[in-house]
């Protein structure tokens, strides 16, 4: 690479010297082409260039593909993205095939019928009948992509099946958060953006008087979901627009204040499957921002565990609910609980109240621990 | 006879008028001009000074991401407190700098500098008009976009910096001072300023088509045009169409900024605050923005594939291939345009039965641009090519613009746009298919119309060495960013250092600073060649590309009025080049075909009879003279 950008600057070096020694003898005026055969400066020069711009431009299309493609995302570990992949690489080799069709015409041309002396031009102004064929031509290609894309388009917009794991992810300036049903009635409770409040741990806005909300959990930067069960996201932002990107799950759809969105996946490469096939102990599955949002667009990362249902369990029972937190921030905070509520509400706070704020709340209501009775 | 009567009465009528004709002062000559060339040299050399800066800015961001961690302490004294203590670029101010740099591409250099130059200067020389049909409304047009340069400039400089929400700037960033410090009075100031420059336009716009119609010389039917006008001309009604509708965005914006309104805004805890709008919808700006926004880079990309028409067909001695297919694709394209708007829009969460939709009207409208880039190519064919500096810029236009147009085609595959969407795949395919392709009309019109503008040449060599670094160095800024795409980083983002999946590439970025900081040093060429032709280029001749249009029968530098005497009659289309049994190469538009038995084809010797009448009419011209 290094001795890449060095013939670069080689090569940048000379054509500056170039510039400024042609800079005097072109200032002094130099008269109108004569006679000469070239029709303006440079004629024959420039017709080889574009010769030469040709075959640097092929060598260089193949080469840098090959040198780029080891930076490319892994094979995409969803169904629907390894499809939208494989339609990707298809559409790019039609697209390449015009690419280099028209710009080898249009370079070969152009050094081809170069201005010669005594030459003629031939008068060709129209050709209805090629007019027809590369318009039906293209058409027809773009059939081929409308059809192919639509199909893929209506199959990933469907529907999330009815076992998917119904996960909430909310942007906010500048970080994710998670949050499930709990394992209780799995179920996401109802959400209020008045109720907001990060004061009091509330910052997902739970709305507590549906008793659904009671063993919801959330996470500040994890998000765990289980291999090869459907993944429906329900996705919303509560400052400005957000957009929830998963580039190895090949799933993006935008965070909308006030507009809850969503997209369906299905996660079918665990995280430790990806580790072992990276050979890359460290890796984790990321969540990015691809909506600008402010500041802090460009560090808004939430890893994605994908893993067994039995370790996914084991997560989701360690989390602390939010109400227990909300409980922990404010013990007060029950009063605002339905009165016919607060019985059940109550077997979520916490057992002792908190002694300093590193205390592991080992008394605090689990998703996992709390009864129904 | 009645005629010659009338006509002693004119000639008169203009004796006293002239006799009346004072000359103007320096500011009604050269700053509030209502003369169509002049204002078009205001608008070309506002639009280079915008380029030199947004051109800039970019060169600064691209430091940022080529090189992460670098010292930038040597900016301080342009950029103040934009540049921290440790010499790195405060991310607000990032994001300011792309935004800012989209903004004043898109519209300023583009938009205003490119069809604001053209339209004005060739409309009139190339339809056979003495000026615009309203030259008060033509000055009113430039100011009105002074002005609007003048407020974005001033924001430039603001303590809270521009805006810095992405050209496109959608709300609620947009729309809440306390989400981002670019949203307060920087974002004021950018609403503002593209008001009055959107009120510029459209009086542009509404000029161009008045003129196009109305004011054309005896002869000059719609089918003996020029293409360049054409696409002037259906560029204005673009713009006429979908300027008010970005107008209306900006304005609701506005609304829901200062006076307390919620069409964009619905349910939002910001900064420790419940907002109490309810039931607007980001959606609806996005939808209103890019009405415009998609006609927007039709308005673009037009001006420049009408003028490259015109420089092949002159450069390479042949007429335009299929020129009524030109015609039409550029209406088709058109019409298509309006109705594409969404593709910007497929993973917002709108519904996606209108993102089919929408996939399909995108995908169409390659077809009519495919067309286009064949005529050109076959226009070379068997040409005798001539290699101008315009010439070779106009061929690079047409590689640019299949280049950057085939990935259009990937970008509009709705299923294919979930993982490209907000990359750099995007970025990569709007530069070249758009920025540079427009760029390279720009640079080609200014080299082929300078000799009209200025009577000097401008000088070849450095021309050329010009285009090949520009063209090469394009090249190599924007194809690498595909791959920078496929791999998955996103736009707008101050350093990839904080994801894993974005840890690759920093080789690949660096090269393509390297590039495009290469490349922007090339433009001192041009800018050294032009300035320095202006003053001391050698002297043109009348017609120095041996061009059939109407523009290269005027004198050398055309005074008000443009002709001296009475409008020459057309009696020709432009592009008889190289015609079987013609005397010359080629055959201006003003030669009647009485005059050129030898290359007659047979339906242009039935022609002949009317040519007589043509010579009476007179609609536009009724003192026969300028004045």
């Amino acid at each position: 690479m290094i001795y890449f950008l060095g013939i670069l600057t080689i090569i940048f070096l000379v054509m500056a010297i170039v510039v400024i020694s042609k800079m005097s003898g072109v200032m002094r005026g130099v008269n109108a082409t004569s006679e000469n055969a070239e029709p303006v400066a440079n004629n024959k020069l420039n017709g080889v260039m574009w010769l030469v711009a040709l075959i640097l431009g092929i060598v260089g299309t193949v080469w840098s593909y090959y040198a780029a493609k080891d930076g490319f995302l892994p094979e995409a570990s969803s169904p629907h993205g390894r499809r939208t992949d494989e339609l990707f690489w298809f559409s790019m080799a039609l697209m390449m095939i015009a690419f280099l069709a028209v710009n080898i015409l249009l370079f070969y041309f152009s050094w081809k019928y170069q201005y010669k002396k005594g030459n003629k031009a031939t008068y060709y102004p129209d050709n209805l009948k090629l007019e027809i064929i590369w318009t039906a031509i293209p058409a027809a290609v773009m059939v081929v992509l409308v059809f192919t894309g639509y199909r893929a388009w209506t199959d990933i917009m469907s529907d999330a099946p009815n076992n998917a794991l119904v996960v909430e992810i909310m942007g906010k300036q500048f970080g994710w958060m998670t949050r499930y049903g709990g394992s209780q009635d799995d179920k996401l409770g109802n959400y209020n953006y008045k109720l907001i409040d990060d004061n009091i741990q509330n910052p997902m806005g739970l709305d507590f008087s549906d008793e659904a909300s009671f063993d919801d959990i959330s996470h500040v930067s994890e998000m765990h979901v289980i291999k090869d069960r459907p993944v429906a996201l329900k996705i919303r932002a509560r400052d400005v627009l957000h957009s929830v990107f998963i580039p190895h799950m090949r799933v993006k759809m935008d965070a909308v204040p006030g507009m809850p969105t969503k997209f369906w996946f299905t996660p079918d490469k665990s995280t430790e499957e990806m580790r072992a096939e990276l050979g890359n102990p460290n890796f984790d599955y990321e969540i990015a921002c691809t909506e600008v949002c402010g500041r802090g667009h460009f560090s808004m990362r939430m890893r994605l565990i994908v893993e067994d249902e039995a370790s996914f369990k084991k997560w989701q029972s360690e989390q602390q609910t939010i109400l227990a937190t909300v409980l922990q921030s404010k013990p007060d905070y029950i009063a605002r609980i339905p009165e016919n509520l607060r019985a059940k509400a109550m077997k979520y706070a916490p057992a002792a109240p908190a002694t300093d704020s590193t205390t592991v709340q080992t008394g605090a209501v689990t998703a996992s621990s709390a009864s129904l009775k | 006879m009645s005629v010659v009567a009338i006509n002693t009465q004119v000639d008169a009528h203009v004796e006293e008028v002239h006799e009346h004709h004072e000359e103007q002062n320096f500011w009604r000559k050269y700053v509030f001009s209502e003369d169509h060339k002049t204002i078009a040299k205001q608008y070309m050399i506002t639009g280079i000074f915008w380029a030199i800066i947004g051109i800039a800015m970019s060169v600064v961001f691209r430091l940022q991401l080529g090189f992460p961690g670098i010292n930038l302490s040597w900016l301080k004294p342009v950029l103040g407190r934009w540049i921290t203590e440790t010499g790195t670029l405060d991310p607000n101010f990032y994001l300011a700098l792309v935004t800012m740099h989209g903004t004043i591409m898109v519209f300023f250099v583009l938009t205003a500098g490119l069809s604001g130059t053209f339209s004005n200067f060739l409309i009139p020389l190339q339809i056979g008009a003495r000026d615009m049909a309203s030259g008060f409304l033509n000055m009113l047009g430039f100011w009105f976009f002074a002005v609007s340069g003048v407020i974005m400039f001033w924001s430039l400089f603001l303590h809270t910096g521009p805006a810095a929400g992405g050209w496109v700037i959608y709300p609620p960033l947009s729309a809440l001072p306390q989400a981002h410090i670019g949203s307060e009075m920087g974002m004021t100031l950018w609403l503002a300023s593209m008001a009055l420059f959107i009120i510029s336009s459209l009086l542009g716009g509404i000029n161009y088509i008045t003129t196009v119609i109305n004011l054309r010389t005896r002869g000059m039917t719609f089918s003996r045009l020029p293409l360049t006008i054409w696409a002037f001309f259906i560029t204005a009604v673009l713009g006429l169409i979908s300027f008010p509708v970005l107008f209306s965005a900006a304005l609701l914006l506005i609304f829901d900024r200062h006076f307390g309104t919620s069409f964009y805004l619905s349910e939002i805890y910001i900064n420790g605050e419940a907002l109490p709008n309810m039931g607007g919808s980001p959606i609806l700006f996005q939808h209103l923005f890019w009405f415009l926004g998609h006609p927007e880079v039709y308005i673009v990309l037009l001006p420049a594939l009408g003028m490259t028409s015109e420089i092949i067909a002159t450069n390479a001695r042949k007429p335009i291939f299929g020129y009524r297919a030109m015609i039409a694709s550029l209406l088709g394209i058109a019409f298509l345009a309006f109705i594409v708007w969404a593709h910007h829009m497929f993973v917002t969460g709108m519904n996606p039965f209108l993102g089919s939709i929408f996939m399909f009207l995108t995908l169409i409208i390659a077809v009519p641009s495919a067309v286009k880039a064949f005529n050109y190519i076959t226009t070379l064919w068997r040409g005798n090519i001539i290699f101008t500096p315009a010439m070779l810029f106009s061929i690079g236009l047409v590689s640019l613009f299949v280049s950057g147009g085939v990935t259009g085609i990937i970008l509009g595959n709705s299923a294919l746009d979930i993982q490209l969407h907000d990359t750099y795949f995007v970025v990569a395919h709007f530069h070249i298919v758009m920025g540079a392709a427009s760029a390279f009309g720009f640079f080609a019109g200014i080299y082929h119309w300078f000799p009209k503008m200025f009577g000097r040449m401008m000088n070849d060599t450095l021309g050329q060495i010009h285009f090949w670094a520009t063209f090469i160095g394009v090249y190599l800024i924007f194809y690498p960013m595909h791959y920078i795409g496929i791999a998955g980083f996103p736009r707008r983002y101050y350093q990839f250092t904080n994801f894993d999946f974005a840890k690759s590439y920093t080789d690949l970025n660096m090269f393509v600073s390297i590039a495009a900081i290469f490349t922007f040093a090339a433009q001192f060429i041009f800018l050294w060649n032009f300035f320095y032709s202006m003053f001391k280029g050698r002297t043109a001749t009348l017609n120095p590309w041996r061009s059939n249009t109407l523009e290269w029968t005027t004198p050398l530098v055309p005074g008000h009025g443009n002709w001296p005497g009475e409008i020459p009659a057309v009696y020709r289309w432009p592009y008889d080049y190289s015609k079987p049994g013609a005397a010359e190469d080629f055959i201006p538009q003003t030669v009647p075909y009485s005059q050129t038995p030898e290359s007659n084809l047979p339906h242009e010797t039935a022609l002949i009879a009317e040519e007589e009448e043509l010579g009476e009419i007179n609609l536009n011209d009724q003192f026969r003279t300028a004045h």
